[in-house]
C-alpha cells in the first residue's frame, strides 16, 4: 500500500504523519497491531487491580466487605462518562476534518461505552442493597448514570435507523455533540434535585481517610478498564472498516479482510 | 492477607453475593462483548467469502 | 432578515390554522395525560398537590414531545424542506421561525391551558404562577431542543419512537427546575432561582440548538 492512494497524502506530505492514521485502510492494520498490546495491559492491570483490592485493602469499618464493590464500580462510572466525551470528540473530529474514520471510531466506542454505563448502574444497585438497604436509590450519580444510559442507547438507535453509513455518523455527531454539552447540565441539575428531595443523609462520599491502598486499587482497574475499552474499541472498529469498505479496491486486496 | 480460607474469601464477611453478584456480572458482560465481536466477525467472513 | 423571519412564523402559523386538529389534539393529550394520575393514584388532596407539579409538567413534556414530529415532516415529505435549504435568507432563519411557529401552537396553548390542570391538583394560587411562569420560560426550550431531535429523525425508520428516546433525556433539566419552582412556590419558599435557571437555559438553547438544528438539517438533505 503506498501512501499515495490515502485521502490524506497531502497531509502526510506536509509532514503531519499522524493523519495518515485517519485514513482506514492505513488505520485497520495499525490497529490489528495494537490490540494485543492493549489485552495484555488490561490482563496486567486488572490482575493488579484485584489483588490489591481483594487481598491488600483492608476491610472498611463500616461497611465490611461489601465496599469492595468499589473496586469494579468506580472505574466502570469513570469510563462511561469519559467514554461518551471521547466519542463525542471523535464526532466533532469528523465534522471538522470530514474523516470517514471518525464516524467509525464514535459508532465503535458507543456499545461499550453503554455496557460500562450497564456494569455501573447494576455494581451500584448491589452495593447500594448492603449499604442504604434498597436496591436503588435516587441518587444524583445513580440518576445520572441512568440518563447517560439513555443518551448512549439514543445515540446507537439513531445510527441504526439510519440506512446511509456516512450520513448516520454526521447524524450521531450532531447528537453526541448535542449530548456532550448536556451532560454535566443534566448531572447538575440532578444533583440539584437530589439535594432538595434526599437531602444529605445518603452519600456516596468516601470519607476522607480513603486507604492509600485503596485508591491504588481502583486506579489499576480504572487503567484496566481503559486498556480493555481502547482494545474492545479498536477491535469493532476493525470489524465496521470491513463491513463498510468490503466492495474497495485495498480490501480486496486483503482478500476480504483477513 | 485477608482471607483465612477459601470458603471465607466467597464468603466476603457476609456480603458474598453482592460483591460476587457486581463481579459476576461484570465479567459476563466483557465476555459476551467479545463473544459478539467474534460472531459477528465470523459472520463477515462468511459473506465477505459468499461474494468471492 | 426579520421580514423573512416573519414570512416562515407566519406561513407555519397559517398552516397550523388550517389544520386546527393537529392543534387541538396536542391539548387534548395534555389534559387526558394530566388526568389519568390521579385515577391511578387516588385522590387524596395532600398527594395530589404533592405530585401536581411532577404530573402537570410530565404531561407538558409528552405533549410537545408529540408535537414535534409535525416540525419538519411536511415540509420535507413535499420537498419544500430543501427549498428553503437553498433560499436566499440563511437556513437558520428558517429554522428560528419555524421552531418559534411551533412554540406559539404547542408551548404557548399549554401553557395557557396549565392553570386549569393545576386547579385539578388543588394547587394555590402562588403555585399557580410559578407554573405558567415556569412553562412559559420552559417550552421555548422544549421546542428548541425538540427541533434538533426532529431535525435528526427525518426519514429514519420509526422516526417517532426514535425522537423520544432522543429528546427525553435532554429535557431532564428542564422538567427538574420547571417542577421544581412549582414545587418551591407550593412549599413557600422563593423560586426565583429556578426561574432563573430556565430562562438560562432558554438564552443557551436559543444560541446553539438552531446551529445543531441546522448542520442536522442539512445533513438529513444531503
Amino acid at each position: 500500500m503506498s501512501t499515495k492512494e490515502l485521502d490524506f497524502g497531502e497531509h502526510a506530505a506536509r509532514g503531519e504523519w499522524w493523519l495518515r492514521y485517519a485514513a482506514p485502510q492505513a488505520f485497520f492494520p495499525l490497529a490489528g497491531r495494537l490490540i494485543p498490546y492493549f489485552v495484555v495491559l488490561a490482563v496486567v492491570f486488572a490482575a493488579c487491580g484485584l489483588y490489591l483490592g481483594f487481598f491488600v485493602a483492608p476491610t472498611d469499618f463500616q461497611q465490611g466487605e461489601a465496599y469492595r464493590i468499589i473496586f469494579l464500580h468506580v472505574p466502570a462510572a469513570w469510563m462511561s462518562m469519559f467514554l461518551y466525551v471521547v466519542m463525542a470528540l471523535w464526532g466533532a473530529l469528523g465534522f471538522v476534518l470530514n474523516t470517514r474514520l471518525s464516524g467509525m471510531m464514535a459508532s465503535a466506542i458507543a456499545p461499550t461505552g453503554a455496557l460500562f454505563t450497564f456494569i455501573a448502574l447494576w455494581t451500584g444497585a448491589l452495593w447500594g442493597k448492603p449499604t442504604w438497604g434498597t436496591w436503588w436509590v435516587w441518587d444524583a450519580r445513580l440518576t445520572s448514570e441512568l440518563i447517560l444510559l439513555f443518551l448512549y442507547v439514543g445515540f446507537i438507535a439513531l445510527k441504526a435507523s439510519i440506512d446511509d453509513p456516512r450520513r448516520a455518523d454526521r447524524a450521531g455527531a450532531v447528537l453526541a455533540l448535542v449530548g456532550v454539552v448536556n451532560v454535566p447540565i443534566i448531572y447538575f441539575s440532578v444533583q440539584w434535585w437530589n439535594t432538595l428531595h434526599q437531602g444529605a443523609s445518603v452519600s456516596l462520599t468516601r470519607s476522607p481517610s480513603m486507604a492509600t491502598t485503596m485508591l491504588w486499587g481502583m486506579l489499576l482497574m480504572a487503567l484496566a478498564a481503559w486498556m480493555y475499552a481502547i482494545a474492545v474499541c479498536l477491535a469493532r472498529v476493525r470489524l465496521i472498516i470491513r463491513e463498510r469498505e468490503r466492495e474497495m479496491a485495498w480490501m480486496r486486496e486483503l482478500g476480504g479482510g483477513e | 492477607m485477608n482471607w483465612g480460607s477459601v470458603d471465607g474469601f466467597f464468603h466476603m464477611g457476609g456480603y458474598g453475593l453482592f460483591v460476587w453478584g457486581s463481579y459476576g456480572v461484570g465479567l459476563l458482560c466483557i465476555a459476551l462483548e467479545v463473544i459478539a465481536l467474534r460472531m459477528r466477525a465470523r459472520r463477515l467472513a462468511r459473506t465477505a467469502g459468499g461474494e468471492a | 432578515m426579520l421580514a423573512s423571519l416573519a414570512g416562515i412564523i407566519e406561513r407555519d402559523l397559517r398552516l397550523a390554522f388550517r389544520r386546527k386538529g393537529d392543534v387541538a389534539q396536542v391539548l387534548v393529550f395534555f389534559v387526558i395525560v394530566a388526568s389519568l394520575f390521579p385515577l391511578g393514584t387516588g385522590a387524596e388532596p395532600n398527594q395530589l398537590r404533592a405530585m401536581g407539579p411532577g404530573v402537570v409538567w410530565v404531561a407538558a413534556l409528552l405533549a410537545a414531545l408529540l408535537s414535534l414530529n409535525r416540525l419538519f415532516a411536511a415540509d420535507y415529505a413535499d420537498g419544500s424542506l430543501e427549498q428553503m435549504l437553498i433560499a436566499a435568507h440563511p437556513l437558520a432563519v428558517t429554522v428560528a421561525g419555524k421552531t418559534i411557529a411551533h412554540w406559539l401552537t404547542t408551548g404557548l396553548p399549554l401553557t395557557l391551558l396549565a392553570p386549569l390542570l393545576g386547579v385539578q391538583y388543588d394547587l394555590p394560587g402562588a403555585a399557580l404562577g410559578a407554573l405558567v411562569a415556569s412553562l412559559a420560560l420552559g417550552t421555548p426550550v422544549l421546542s428548541l431542543i425538540g427541533a434538533v431531535g426532529a431535525a435528526l429523525t427525518l426519514g429514519t425508520r420509526g422516526a417517532a419512537v426514535l425522537l423520544a428516546l432522543l429528546v427525553l433525556p435532554l429535557y431532564v433539566p428542564v422538567l427538574v427546575f420547571g417542577a421544581g419552582a412549582v414545587g418551591a412556590a407550593l412549599a413557600g419558599l422563593p423560586h426565583g432561582a429556578h426561574l432563573s435557571l430556565l430562562g438560562a437555559f432558554l438564552v443557551f438553547s436559543t444560541v446553539f440548538a438552531p446551529w445543531a438544528t441546522c448542520a442536522a438539517l442539512r445533513i438529513a438533505l444531503d
